[in-house]
């Protein structure tokens, strides 16, 4: 069961990478700055995780 | 637009090193604890189960051998790290009892990992301080489940081991849902499993496990009582509420599972109890979730869910203070330990050095909180 865990969060924070990088991509081709705005406060919470702060 | 993005960018940077400083510091803050004159020995959990050695959960375990030979009781604090009484009784207990007969093993972080996280989501204060003779004592306030970095992920339903009975899919971080655990489970179930490992290794006679309640909760000051443990009970409420304060019994549901009231009595010769004190701060119905409510226990939306009838203990302008809440636990089990003392006197458990509910009323708790920079550096652990 350990393990099965330890793999699936490892490919957790590699979905969480992913959505980062989709998220910082589409900051900054984007032109509205409401939507950027927007990409910013979603990001947060996906960097807090990725280095496991919160 | 660039500038404008630059802008953006150092903005969320800002934020993003806020509060990211803000968890990094909440998760890493140490607690002093000052060991009483009657700690014969400070073990890990690890020492009891291979399986949890070095890991965030393989907290310290302080054990105090008494002066004449009698039973082995077990309090156990921070289980739910939320319900910061429970820890505080027991850190009272760490830096200040002696025995006289028996022994007492104390925990203050039993589920540690959910001591260094906050209700995600929840806007938690990240910690609290108490005012004491010297200064001021700060702990962490945690939550009631391990933290989601040291444990995950989450199944779609939690699967209690091994009465297959099917619970909330978050409770498989729950320490009072993973009793009696397993040596190959999840981190929550591991730590439990090693606490039933340390409950035989050292012969525990009687567990206690210490909690606080919302208001709107019907389990609320009372003791549960493992089917041993009935009679204990029923002396030790009697007592109390003829001496101290009013204290209900109620019986550890057969089929409700997980809990330690339940799993260690079935599972070990020990006696299990669990005590529970009001804490206004876990009810749903709460005004602002800050520091002072946490201590105080004061909230006047909670006054108006009482006057309503939607409470099941008294509430007023008043409120719960953390004095009073940790005041009560210790009473409670100083006064356990002398019923159990009077069940078994071949088993004595005295103990001396731990202020009751009006003693902690009147001077404050953090009266009994000793100075860790006054003390002798081997004296003093960090939890």
């Amino acid at each position: 069961m350990t393990q099965i865990q330890t793999v699936v969060s490892f490919l957790y924070y590699l979905l969480v990478a992913y959505v980062v990088v989709l998220l910082v991509w589409n900051f900054v081709r984007s032109r509205k700055w409401d939507e950027e705005i927007l990409y910013l406060i979603v990001l947060l919470p996906f960097l807090l995780r990725l280095f496991r702060l919160k | 637009m660039k500038l404008r993005k630059l802008v953006f960018a150092v903005f969320g940077l800002l934020l993003l090193t806020t509060s990211g400083t803000s968890f990094y510091r909440s998760r890493h803050l140490e607690e002093a604890v000052v060991l009483s004159p009657g700690v014969s020995e400070v073990k890990k959990l690890g020492d009891y189960f291979e399986g949890i050695r070095g890991t965030v959960n393989d907290c310290n375990i302080y054990i105090m051998e008494g002066e004449e030979p009698g039973g082995t009781v077990f309090v156990m604090g921070g289980t739910h790290p939320e319900e910061p009484a429970a820890r505080l009784a027991a850190w009272i207990l760490a830096e200040n009892a002696v025995m006289e007969a028996g022994r007492l093993i104390v925990v203050l972080s039993s589920n540690r990992s959910a001591s260094l996280v906050t209700r995600v989501g929840g806007a938690y204060p990240p910690d609290f301080s108490i005012p004491t003779d010297w200064g001021e004592r700060t702990f962490r306030l945690g939550d009631r489940w391990a933290d989601p970095l040291d444990q995950w992920p989450d199944p779609e339903v939690y699967i209690h081991y091994p009465s297959g009975q099917f619970l909330a899919f978050v409770d498989i971080r729950n320490l009072n849902r993973t009793w009696p655990g397993r040596p190959d489970g999840s981190l929550t179930e591991r730590t439990t499993h090693a606490f039933m490992e340390l409950i035989r290794q050292e012969k525990v006679d009687l567990f206690i496990d210490l909690h606080e309640a919302e208001l709107q909760y019907p389990v609320i000051s009372t003791i549960v009582a493992h089917d041993r443990g009935e009679e204990l009970a029923a002396f030790t409420s009697m007592m109390l509420s003829d001496m101290e304060f009013n204290m209900g019994m109620e019986y550890s549901p057969p089929s409700l599972h997980g809990l330690s009231h339940r799993e260690v009595g079935d599972h070990s010769d020990a006696v299990s109890l669990l005590f529970e004190a009001p804490e206004p701060f876990l009810d749903a119905t709460r005004g602002k979730t800050t520091r002072e409510q946490l201590l105080t226990g004061k909230d006047e939306f909670v006054v108006k869910a009482g006057k309503a009838g939607l409470l099941f203990e008294k509430m007023d302008e008043n409120g719960w203070p953390v004095d009073v809440r940790v005041g009560r636990h210790t009473s409670a089990v100083l006064m356990t330990m002398e019923t159990w003392s009077e069940l078994n006197p071949d088993r004595p458990l005295r103990c001396r050095g731990v202020p009751r509910y009006d003693e902690i009323i009147a001077l404050g708790l953090g009266h009994w909180l000793h100075d860790p920079s006054a003390a002798p550096p081997e004296r003093v652990e960090i939890e």
